[in-house]
Order: structure tokens, then C-alpha cells, then sequence
């Protein structure tokens, strides 16, 4: 059964230096105080998945909570490059990122098998790219070649993803912390159930959980730590709740770009504020009610 | 990311009343028939096909891989999971079934497509600049949903801004296949679809030969020369012989964009 906690508590609790930690949400839903939540306590070593490393993981990735990075796609969305992302891959700054990279589809696969409790996912991809050829983390190839016991035929092979952690953001949250989320969702559902730990942050705690069309439930069963965290989603957005704050990924380009001026949003929005503040999370203009 | 090489070329002349990309994404709008799912990557490729569900294809399928199946949105997403592709869609599913049942099987008839770096064989890289994969003078965003998109679509659609160091012989990096090597290619390797049947540029449109597969100028917009062409791309570009020069942009295309540019604006002022 799901524990309502802190989200200082989760993190605390959920994740240590050196663990594999998926933060999912694709644009939508992305669970961005939780991250900055995992700066605040200077968690160090962290092997960091996520199908787009957008201005989440460069946060983390700048602040140097990440030695290790598994994904598909790190740039920021509509704006640009990651430019902590790239300073770390291109200069080793803050320290040296290893990379392991794999498609869209590759990484969907991957959580698919995690949470279906296979080794691994066939598909038809990676197909003639420079991306079959990459070694992993340990060195091996990432993707293998294999062949269909049915009818011969050759299809692509990804290992499962099973994360120390997943963490997400959802809309909400029972008191019993069966977790409710709707509109674009992802990954995340894959992500929980693969994960040998998971923390979700819910923009509300209600009594009852009403019927949402297209909703996806995780029962309480299957979550370990819920936070309730309003907003805990922006500069994205959560469908319901809040807009997404354009103008943060714009201004996150300008941030992000220079190491000093970086260093300075750490201070003042990250360690300079409390668990679950918002200060960190945008403009603070970003147009929320719904 | 600075020029490095030759020279870049000047930039083409333009008849007045229109930019070069409005140009660019009238033409690449134009390719898209009424009816046709289209999976579609954000930027120059979304902007087209909303132009062309705008204009001549209000039944155009928009799938875009946040898992929104028929969004119908009435100014340009700012991301591929930009709230109004939800809530307009026809469907919302998640992202391992937009790859796994939608995407795979060949369901999906144009995949349109950026760039960052393209060659003759309508290979595509978006991951790294650079001699080697591990020391990378420039990293890019990498795949997302391209390499797929590349292998499974019935056909591609890419629709990229030409210059000479983006247009080039071999790709650093081949992020999304397009013909390969070469004839065959695409065969040997087992992918479904047929790869890209048009380059479309801010200069004219590319497609492949189709005996060799390599890229070849099929038509420039008005104003543009072939030599104009050539000194934006880093290979001999071969130029077919029924070249074509392709219509400017309509009346009613330039204002259906601009009017789709300027509800996307006044959303952006009101959301901050």
C-alpha cells in the first residue's frame, strides 16, 4: 500500500546515491519538483532514464546529481538544446556523462518488457542505424538482432528496463493512494510497474476518485510513496490543473546556456527555496487553473 | 553552432510577399491528400501539416507519437504533447501503443520529418556532428521517434532549411535510415516502407532517383536558380532533366498560415 508522505520524505526514502531513477511524463505531467527535490538533497552517482531529457534532467544533469544518462531524445521542446546536457556530454561539466541511447520506440519497448516482467522486447527498429551499434552502459550492445522461432524472420531486440526508481506526476490521488492520471500518459504506467520503487506527486488528494475518460489507475498496491505536490508539474503542465509555462522553457534556453548564470538559479531556486515550493518551477506566471 | 567551409551561399532571391519558409511549408503542405495519416514531427513538419489541414486536407489524420491520434488543433503545437493535441484528438494512447500498434504494422501513410543533417541517400542524422560518436563536436538531440517513423511510414516526408553544411555526402551519423547506400538497400535491411519520396527545402524540392536513389533536384521555387542550389549543398547534386518550377505560395495559403502563426502568438501572450 501506497504511503502519503512529504515529498522531502519520498525522496529521502525512495532514492540513494548510485540508483537508476526514471522520471517519466512525455510533456506532459513531468514530475519536475520531485526533481528539483533530488538536487535539494544532493543525491550523487544517479543513473538517469527518460525517453526526452528535456530541462528536467538538465537540471539534474547541471547540478550534478547524474553520472550515467539512458534515453531517446535531450533537447528543449519548441526552444533548443539541453545546454547542461550538452556541456556535460561535450566538456564532462560538471563531470562526465556516459550515454546510452536508444529510439523512441526502443524505449517504450524497454518499459513495456520491464513492466510485463520479461528480459527483454522485440520489435522492428534500430534497423540499419548507427544507434544498433552503440555499446550500453557495461559495454555491450544495447541492441541485439534476433530472429522470430516462427517464421525466421529478423527483428531487433531490447533489454528490459527495470529502474531502482520511478517517479511521476499524476492529478491525483485517493486517500488510500490509488493514483488517478489522464491525457497524454505516456510511459508512466510502464515505468511504476518495472520500477522496484516508485514515488508519484499528485497535484490533489480527494476522497473519491471520479471517473475520467481515458484515465490511467494505479491501484495503491502498486505505488510506494504518494506526495501531494500542487503543481508539481510545472514548467509543464497537468491536463485539468495548470498551462504549460512557455515562456520558462524559453527563458530555461538563456539560464541554462551559461555555467555561472546556472549556478545562480540553482541557488536562489532550488537550494533557496523549501520541498514542494514552486519558486523553482517557472516564471511563476504560468496560467494554472482549470 | 558556426558556419564552418565554403563560403555559405547568398541567400536565394525572393520575389517579394513571402519568405522563403512560408514557401517552403506551402510546398510541403501541398503533399498532403485529404485523408492521409500523417505522423508528424514538431517545427517546419507540423507546421505544414496543419497548414494542410487548414487549407486543402481538412480530413488529414494528424498522429503525433505523444500518443495523439487525429488532434485537431486550431493553431500550432508548441511541443509534440502541447494540451491542445489532447483535447482535440480523436483518440489519446499511450506511447508504447502509438509505436507498437499504430506506428509498426505500417498503419500510418506519410511520416514527416526534420533534420539536422541529411545526405544524398536521404539518410538522416539528428544525433551527433563530428568524426566520432564518443568525442562529438556538436550533440544533438538524438532519435525520439525518427528512427521509426524513417523504417515504417508507407512514405517520408522530409522537410528541412538546405545549407551546405547540413546537406552533405555521408552523414556523421545515421539516426534515421533513408535509401542507405543505395538501391537495396532498404530491402536488405527489412524496412516496410517505401523512405523518402520528397526533400522538401527553402529552395526547391529533392527526390530520389529511381535507379540510383540519390537525391536529385526536381524543382525550384521561383526566383532560384540550379547554381543557387548546388552552392547549398555539399555533394554534386544531380538535377533532373524535367525540372520544374513550383508555384509560389497562393493567396489563400500565405493567409492561412499567417493567420495559424498568429493564433499560435496570441496563445503564447495569453498563456504567460
Amino acid at each position: 500500500m501506497a504511503e502519503i508522505v512529504s515529498l522531502a520524505d519520498a525522496v529521502a526514502r525512495a532514492i540513494h546515491d548510485g540508483d537508476a531513477v526514471a522520471m517519466e511524463g512525455f510533456t506532459h505531467l513531468i514530475p519536475f519538483a520531485a526533481g528539483r527535490e533530488v538536487i535539494r538533497q544532493r543525491r550523487r552517482d544517479l543513473t538517469l532514464i527518460r525517453m526526452t531529457p528535456d530541462v528536467i534532467y538538465d537540471q539534474l544533469i547541471g547540478a550534478g546529481c547524474a553520472s550515467k544518462l539512458i534515453f531517446s531524445w535531450g533537447g528543449n521542446p519548441g526552444v533548443g538544446s539541453l545546454h547542461r546536457f550538452r556541456d556535460a556530454v561535450e566538456n564532462a561539466w560538471p563531470g562526465p556523462l556516459q550515454l546510452e541511447e536508444h529510439s523512441h520506440a526502443g524505449m517504450a519497448n524497454r518499459y513495456v518488457a520491464g513492466a510485463s516482467g520479461v528480459p527483454f522486447a522485440v520489435l522492428r527498429g534500430y534497423s540499419g542505424t548507427g544507434l544498433e551499434g552503440l555499446p550500453g552502459l557495461d559495454g555491450t550492445p544495447a541492441v541485439r538482432a534476433i530472429t522470430c522461432p516462427f517464421t525466421g524472420e529478423r527483428l531487433t531486440a531490447v533489454a528490459a528496463l527495470r529502474p531502482d526508481v520511478a517517479v511521476i506526476h499524476a492529478q491525483r490521488a485517493d486517500r488510500a493512494g490509488n493514483v488517478q492520471l489522464w491525457g497524454i500518459t505516456g510511459v508512466q504506467k510502464e515505468a511504476v510497474l518495472g520500477a522496484r520503487r516508485s514515488i508519484v506527486t499528485v497535484e490533489e488528494i480527494v476522497d473519491v476518485l471520479g471517473p475520467q475518460p481515458g484515465a490511467v489507475v494505479l491501484p495503491s498496491w502498486t505505488v510506494d510513496y504518494v506526495a501531494e505536490v500542487p503543481g508539481g508539474a510545472q514548467p509543464s503542465y497537468a491536463l485539468g490543473y495548470s498551462a504549460r509555462d512557455n515562456d520558462f522553457y524559453v527563458a530555461w534556453d538563456e539560464i541554462s546556456r551559461d555555467r555561472e548564470r546556472f549556478l545562480r538559479w540553482l541557488d536562489t531556486d532550488v537550494f533557496g527555496v523549501s520541498p514542494g515550493s514552486l519558486a523553482g518551477a517557472g516564471t511563476g506566471e504560468g496560467g494554472c487553473g482549470a | 553552432m558556426k558556419a564552418t567551409g565554403p563560403a555559405a551561399a547568398p541567400p536565394a532571391a525572393q520575389p517579394a510577399g513571402y519568405t522563403a519558409d512560408e514557401m517552403m511549408t506551402a510546398r510541403a503542405a501541398r503533399v498532403l491528400r485529404d485523408g492521409t495519416a500523417c505522423f508528424v514531427g514538431i517545427g517546419l513538419p507540423s507546421a505544414a501539416a496543419n497548414l494542410a489541414r487548414a487549407t486543402h486536407a481538412p480530413n488529414l489524420v494528424l498522429i503525433y507519437e505523444s500518443g495523439t491520434i487525429g488532434a485537431k488543433p486550431d493553431r500550432l503545437p508548441l511541443s509534440i504533447g502541447d494540451g491542445i493535441l489532447a483535447e482535440t484528438a480523436d483518440a489519446v494512447v499511450s506511447v508504447p501503443e502509438i509505436f507498437n500498434y499504430w506506428l509498426q504494422p505500417g498503419r500510418i501513410g506519410v511520416g514527416f520529418l526534420g533534420a539536422a543533417q541529411l545526405d544524398k541517400f536521404g539518410n538522416i542524422n539528428t544525433t551527433v556532428i563530428g568524426a566520432t560518436y564518443a568525442e562529438p563536436k556538436v550533440r544533438l538531440p538524438g532519435a525520439g521517434g525518427a528512427p521509426e517513423i524513417a523504417a515504417s511510414c508507407r512514405e517520408v516526408i522530409v522537410v528541412v532549411r538546405q545549407t551546405r553544411r547540413s546537406f552533405v555526402e555521408r552523414v556523421d551519423f545515421i539516426t534515421s535510415v533513408g535509401y542507405g547506400d543505395g538501391p537495396g538497400s532498404r530491402e536488405r535491411l527489412g524496412l516496410t516502407g517505401a523512405g523518402p519520396r520528397q526533400v522538401i527545402t527553402d529552395l526547391g524540392v529533392l527526390e530520389p532517383d529511381p535507379a540510383t536513389c540519390e537525391l536529385t533536384l526536381t524543382g525550384v521555387y521561383p526566383g532560384v536558380s540550379v547554381a543557387d542550389v548546388r552552392a547549398r549543398t555539399g555533394w554534386d547534386l544531380a538535377v533532373s532533366e524535367a525540372l520544374e518550377v513550383i508555384g509560389a505560395p497562393s493567396a489563400s495559403e500565405l493567409s492561412a498560415l499567417r493567420k495559424l502563426q498568429a493564433i499560435t502568438q496570441g496563445s503564447e501572450g495569453a498563456s504567460s
